[in-house]
C-alpha cells in the first residue's frame, strides 16, 4: 500500500490538522525560542538613534485585512518613538485604514499614559488620517504636508496643530517609518520620496511582500526592515514586549513545520510513483 | 498553577464582538464544504463593504477636497464653523495649496467619468481618464527610474573582495546568481553549451527566490489564520 493513500487524502484533514495546530498552542503556548535578525535590528537600532523631539513621519498604509501582520508593528514602533521623545506624524493612503489605524494609535497612546507619560494629541503626535491619491498624494507631501493634507483625522485645521507648525515638507522629518501591507506602501514610498526627497526610511511589511523588498534593505534604501508576524515578534522581543505578534509565533512555527512536511511527502509519494511505474 | 491553567471563558459582552466572531464561524464552514452559512457571509461582507467605502470615500475624499474648498472659495465662509475666511483676490486667485475655484476642473473631470453609464456620451469619460493615466505614467516612470533602476544598479556594483571572508562569498554569490538569473531571460541563442551551463545555475538561484517566496507567502496567509483565532479566543471568548 505504501504512501498512496496520501494522494486521495480528503485535503479537509489537512484543515482540520493546520487549524488544531494554530489553535493548540495559542491556548497553550509552548515558547519557541525566537531570535532577533539583523534587518529587525537595523529597524530597532535607527529609531533607537534618532535625537530626542524629533520629527517622524509614519505612514500606516494598511486596512483590516492586514491587521495581525501589521497592527504589531504600528504599537510597537509608536511606543518606541514615544519612549524616545519623538514626535510622530501618521498619515495613511489605504481608503479602509484611517479608522483601524487611529484606533490603534489611540489605545498605544492611552497605556503610554497609563504608565504615566505625558503624551498631548497635536503636540506630540499628529494622525492626519486618509488621503486619497496613491503616488500623487506623496509627491504632493513634497510641496508641503499641510497642502496635501488641510485637516486630520479628527477634522481639526491641520494649520492649528502645535506640531504641525513645525512641519513643513519632508526636510521637517528625519526618518520615515512605513507599515505597508501592499500597494501603496513601502516600494511607492521608496521610489516616490526615498528616491527623490532622500528622507531616510525603515519599513515593516507583510510577509507576503518582504521578498520584495530585500533588494532595498540591501542597497540601503531601507535603512530595516520588518518582515510579517516574525518580524514583528521579533521586534517585540528586541523591545522586551509581548504582544500579539509573539503569542502568535508557535502556531506560526508549528504550521510551518507541517506545510514543509507536507511539501516533502508530496514530492516522496510523486518520487515513489515514478518508480514504480511501469 | 500555570499560566494555561490559570485562563477561564469570559464570553464578551459585545454584541458587535459576537457578530464578527459569528460571521467568522460562517467563513470558516467553507473549510467543510460550501454552505448557505458562508453565502451569507459573503453576501454581507460584499456589500457592507461596498456601502461602507462608498460611504468613506464621499466623506473623507469628496467633501473634504472638493465641496470645502468650493464653498469656502465662493462664499468666504468656513463650510463647518461659518466663520468668515476671507478670500483675497476673489474665487480664482490661487496659490500653492489654496487652489479655490480652480477645484472646478477636478471635479468636472470626476462628473465625466460618470459619463461611462451612458452608451451616447461615455466617449468623454476618456478625458478623465487620459489626465488619470498620464499623471500616474509619469510619476511610476520617473519614481521607478530613480528608486529601482538606478539605485538597484548601483547596488549591485559590489566589491568582490571585502573586508572579510564572509562579505566576500556573500558578494561573489551575490554577482552569480544576478548574472546568471540574468542569462536565464537571454532568449536570443539557444540555452546550449555554456550560456545553457549559466541559464540552469540562474534556475537554480531563480528557484531559491520563488522557495523564499513560497514560504513568506505560507506565513502571511497563516498570520491571518491566526489573528482571527485570537480575536476568538481573546476578543469573543475572553481566553487572555
Amino acid at each position: 500500500m505504501g504512501l498512496a493513500w496520501l494522494e486521495k487524502l480528503d485535503r479537509r484533514w489537512l484543515f482540520l490538522i493546520v487549524g488544531l495546530l494554530v489553535l493548540g498552542p495559542l491556548v497553550r503556548p509552548i515558547g519557541v525560542p525566537l531570535g532577533s535578525s539583523k534587518p529587525v535590528r537595523q529597524f530597532h537600532d535607527a529609531i533607537a538613534a534618532l535625537p530626542s523631539h524629533s520629527i517622524v513621519l509614519m505612514s500606516c498604509d494598511y486596512d483590516p485585512g492586514g491587521k495581525p501582520e501589521m497592527v504589531p508593528p504600528t504599537r510597537t514602533a509608536f511606543r518606541q518613538l514615544m519612549e524616545k521623545h519623538c514626535r510622530v506624524v501618521i498619515t495613511c493612503l489605504w481608503t479602509g485604514g484611517s479608522g483601524l489605524v487611529d484606533e490603534t494609535i489611540e489605545q498605544t497612546a492611552n497605556e503610554l499614559r497609563a504608565k504615566g507619560m505625558d503624551i498631548v494629541y497635536g503636540r506630540d503626535y499628529v494622525d492626519l488620517g486618509y488621503k486619497a491619491g496613491y503616488e500623487a498624494v506623496m509627491v504632493l507631501m513634497g510641496k508641503g504636508i499641510a497642502n496635501a493634507f488641510p485637516q486630520d483625522q479628527r477634522a481639526n485645521r491641520t494649520s492649528s496643530l502645535p506640531l504641525m507648525h513645525e512641519v513643513k515638507d519632508y526636510s521637517s522629518f528625519v526618518l520615515l517609518v512605513n507599515i505597508s501591507a501592499g500597494y501603496p506602501g513601502t516600494k511607492e514610498w521608496v521610489q516616490q520620496v526615498n528616491a527623490r526627497f532622500h528622507l531616510p526610511m525603515i519599513s515593516a511589511c507583510t510577509a507576503v511582500s518582504a521578498p520584495e523588498y530585500y533588494p532595498y534593505l540591501q542597497s540601503g534604501q531601507l535603512r530595516g526592515l520588518l518582515g510579517g508576524m516574525a518580524g514583528a515578534a521579533e521586534y517585540e522581543k528586541l523591545r522586551g514586549e509581548k504582544g500579539s505578534a509573539t503569542r502568535g509565533m508557535d502556531a506560526q512555527s508549528l504550521a510551518h513545520v507541517f506545510v514543509a512536511l507536507c511539501i516533502v511527502m508530496g514530492n516522496v509519494v510523486q518520487w515513489t510513483k515514478r518508480r514504480t511505474a511501469p | 498553577m500555570d499560566e494555561a491553567e490559570d485562563r477561564a471563558l469570559s464570553l464578551s459582552q459585545d454584541f458587535g464582538v459576537w457578530v464578527a466572531a459569528l460571521l467568522t464561524l460562517c467563513v470558516f464552514s467553507f473549510l467543510y464544504k460550501d454552505n448557505p452559512l458562508y453565502k451569507l457571509a459573503e453576501h454581507l461582507f460584499v456589500g457592507v463593504s461596498a456601502g461602507y467605502y462608498i460611504v468613506l470615500n464621499f466623506w473623507t475624499v469628496v467633501v473634504p477636497n472638493l465641496f470645502d474648498p468650493l464653498y469656502r472659495a465662493f462664499t468666504g465662509h468656513d463650510p463647518v464653523t461659518h466663520a468668515a475666511v476671507p478670500q483675497p483676490g476673489g474665487p480664482f486667485a490661487a496659490s500653492l495649496g489654496d487652489y479655490r475655484g480652480w477645484f472646478l476642473f477636478p471635479g468636472l473631470l470626476g462628473v465625466l467619468l460618470f459619463t461611462r453609464l451612458s452608451r451616447r456620451v461615455d466617449w468623454m469619460s476618456r478625458w478623465s481618464l487620459a489626465v488619470i493615466i498620464g499623471v500616474y505614467a509619469g510619476l511610476k516612470t520617473t519614481g521607478f527610474a530613480q528608486g529601482d533602476l538606478v539605485a538597484q544598479a548601483q547596488a549591485s556594483l559590489q566589491p568582490l573582495w571585502g573586508p572579510d571572508l564572509w562579505t566576500s562569498l556573500n558578494a561573489i554569490l551575490f554577482t552569480v546568481g544576478l548574472v546568471t538569473s540574468l542569462l536565464f531571460f537571454f532568449y536570443s541563442r539557444e540555452h546550449k553549451g555554456t550560456l545553457g551551463v549559466l541559464a540552469r545555475t540562474g534556475i537554480v538561484f531563480l528557484m531559491v527566490s520563488f522557495g523564499a517566496g513560497y514560504g513568506y507567502t505560507v506565513m502571511s496567509r497563516l498570520s491571518l489564520l491566526i489573528g482571527r483565532f485570537q480575536f476568538l479566543l481573546e476578543d469573543w471568548l475572553g481566553i487572555k
